[in-house]
């Protein structure tokens, strides 16, 4: 039956196709090795402010993507947020007094953790506390106090003013 | 007064009851898909029916789709010096919302309406009843295998429609604005992620591709066999899948991103 | 069972559509191997008949049994094994529009049996043989003639060697010769098979001339039955008048209305 023989061999086309299209969104549109990084270490740090960091934010070191944070949570005693991150095994040599920091790719990119290493001899390992840690940068907060300075720099100008007359 | 009232009443039990015929004929379509297993040709003739015959319209608006977001998105995101983030946004309308629903809607059109006149007419000139007859179950023979082609052929359009239109974007943002390729790939593969935005994309499709295909046969199974009764069915599958996707569109949105 | 039950029983049959009566109290025994006739104007249900033989609609009370067996009783799974020894003709043919003539006749088969291609040629041509359109096995239902259609649906009907058939219709709407060549056919099948069929229609003189026994029905009731003889020799008027095919009689020509004089001299309205 030559009929149903096209038929076939339309369908294996239709199917290819449409698995080809899967497979490039997958590889090509999306970062699919970031989802298969589940090897690796957890380690914690705590923060005074997290701003807009999010589970699944990169963690980098010298720019480059180390590990993901895995959890973040809140610590009711120190009133701090808590970010569990999963560090890739391959990374085994980080000092155990490497600062953690929170910053923004560009003005108003995503969040990220950035790792400078320290020159402690011993290195983190699973479970281990990051202690160093620098929080987020909160827009209002610098705006608030960029125009506070401002204003204070401006009374105090003034008064030196009047007090010259 | 009383004489609306009674309308009413009637329309809504009208309504009720048509939704649990619906249902019932859901339940006995998917009993036969069982029956389908031993002979996977009548589902492959009706994936070719279904799936090859959308493919040119799928993937001609999958491109043009994406064209415009990419025109669009560079027009907007150009402004805040942020072209090139223009991946991102082609790829999560696409993935998320665009490729979905707009797949789901082309498909009502294109495919669905040709399954419920096809059933209607073969209702209308007793076909149905004579494969009864011949103790031939149409549920199974007839309705099972179209809808499980529909369930497996929109996940696929859906797929390439998105591949489609970022491609689209692509040649829009990347060959005739001149932004980076580099950052157009690069921003999209930071952002768009696997199991958040194109596993929930396809749980989508699947999901609208089930709706549609099951409105749509069981228009084509329950209408009234005449010439316009097939007419108004087939009127009747477009109207419904369409709402019916958008509205179901919005439920899985807020299940899935809306936390 | 006992050699004397007829193969379809039906007793005190009752049923409605809407707020339509069609069927109130009808009782009818077709006997096995025979040609039954169930006649009667348009309108009166005679397809609705059929389908509450094969199953496809309930009867709001009564029962029918066919060969021993109390059709709607039946589960799914023994009502499909009873309808594959049940044939049915429709007006129309119904014939699968998608497939050719050869397919159409092979459907059954292949839906039913697990035989070897070669055999279903052979099953096939020979059905198809039987209704003298071994030739037009390459056509695709589109192209055939009304007649033409109804012997492939024929074919099709034998195709599983049922026990009977049911014909809707089958004279209506056909010339002369298709006419004379389904009368032969019915008689001939019927006796060449050992058939029981059933033949609704209302076309008197073709299927008086084919038929051993027939029941005239007439809103919702069973008016006479008996043979063809016997029919012709019936006191009603009624039956008289649907055998006769008169313009006038118990049936009137005009449909209720007022007196035609003072419909005329009433001014205005309608």
């Amino acid at each position: 039956m030559m009929h149903s023989r096209t038929i076939q061999l339309w369908v294996g086309i239709f199917v290819a196709l449409g698995m080809a299209s899967l497979f490039m969104l997958s590889m090509k549109v999306s970062n699919i090795n970031a989802f298969r990084a589940v090897e690796g270490f957890t380690v914690t740090a705590k923060f005074e402010n997290i701003g807009g960091l999010k589970v699944r934010s990169p963690v980098k070191m010298a720019g480059v993507v180390v590990g993901r944070v895995d959890d973040i949570g809140f610590d009711n005693d120190s009133y701090e947020a808590v970010v569990s991150m999963k560090i890739e095994d391959k990374y085994q040599h980080m000092p155990l007094d490497t600062t953690a920091s929170i910053f923004t790719a560009g003005l108003l990119g995503e969040q990220y953790i950035g790792l400078e290493p320290g020159g402690e001899e011993q290195y983190l390992k699973e479970g281990s506390e990051i202690k160093l840690t620098q929080s987020a940068m909160v827009l209002e907060n610098l705006i608030g106090t960029f125009l506070f300075d401002k204003a204070d720099k401006a009374e105090k100008s003034g008064t030196a003013d009047k007090g010259s007359k | 007064m009383i004489n609306m009232l009674q309308k009413l009443g009637a329309s809504t039990l009208g309504i009720f009851e048509r939704l649990g015929r619906g249902h019932l004929f859901l339940y006995y379509t998917l009993r036969g898909i069982g029956s389908l297993l031993p002979r996977p040709n009548l589902v492959l003739a009706q994936v070719y029916a279904t799936g090859v015959l959308s493919l040119i319209i799928i993937l001609v608006s999958g491109l043009f789709v994406g064209m415009v977001l990419g025109l669009q998105g560079y027009n907007t995101l150009v402004d805040f010096g942020a072209e090139e983030s223009l991946g991102v946004m082609v790829a999560l309308s696409l993935v998320r919302e665009l490729g979905p629903v707009v797949t789901a809607l082309l498909f009502a059109g294109r495919a669905g309406s040709a399954l419920t006149a096809e059933i209607g007419l073969m209702k209308s000139t007793e076909q149905l009843s004579g494969m009864e007859m011949m103790a031939v179950d149409p549920l199974a023979r007839v309705i099972a295998p179209r809808f499980l082609a529909g369930a497996i052929a929109m996940p696929l359009l859906a797929a390439m429609f998105s591949a489609v239109g970022v491609m689209g974007g692509y040649f829009v943002g990347v060959g005739l604005l001149g932004v980076d390729e580099g950052a157009f790939w690069s921003q999209m593969q930071a952002s768009v992620d696997v199991d958040e935005d194109i596993i929930n994309g396809v749980i989508k499709s699947i999901a609208f591709g089930i709706v549609v295909t099951w409105i749509a046969v069981f228009e084509g199974y329950d209408c009234i066999p005449t010439s316009e009764g097939v007419s108004r069915a087939t009127t009747r599958t477009v109207v419904h899948s369409s709402l019916a996707v958008l509205g179901l569109d919005f439920v899985l949105t807020a299940l899935m991103f809306g936390e | 069972m006992t050699q004397h039950e007829p193969l379809v029983k039906i007793r005190n049959l009752h049923f409605s559509r809407g707020n339509r009566k069609i069927f109130d109290g009808v009782d009818i025994d077709i006997e096995a191997g025979r040609i039954t006739a169930i006649m009667g104007p348009s309108g009166t249900g005679k397809t609705t008949l059929l389908k509450l033989i094969g199953g496809q609609l309930r009867p709001d009370k009564g029962s029918i049994h066919v060969d021993g067996q109390e059709v709607h009783r039946l589960r799914h799974g023994q009502l499909y094994a009873l309808r594959k020894r049940m044939g049915m003709l429709f007006q129309s043919g119904a014939l699968l529009t998608d497939i050719n003539v050869f397919d159409n006749v092979a459907f059954p088969i292949r839906e039913h049996t697990k035989l070897p291609e070669s055999l279903i040629r052979h099953l096939v041509l020979m059905k198809l043989q039987a209704v003298g359109l071994r030739g037009a096995r390459d056509l695709m239902p589109s192209e055939l003639s009304g007649g033409m259609a109804r012997r492939v649906a024929l074919a099709r009907a034998i195709a599983l060697d049922p026990m009977m058939i049911m014909f809707d219709e089958p004279f209506t709407g056909q010339d002369p010769i298709s006419m004379g060549v389904l009368v032969t056919l019915i008689r001939s099948l019927n006796d060449a098979l050992g058939l029981t069929s059933i033949l609704v229609s209302h076309d008197v003189a073709e299927t008086a001339s084919i038929s051993d026994y027939i029941y005239v029905i007439s809103e919702g009731k069973v008016v006479e039955h008996g043979t063809p003889e016997a029919i012709n020799r019936s006191a009603s008027q009624w039956v008289k008048q649907f055998m006769e095919g008169l313009p006038d009689g118990p049936v009137p020509f005009h449909y209720q209305a007022v007196d035609y004089a003072e419909d005329l001299l009433t001014g205005g309205g309608r």
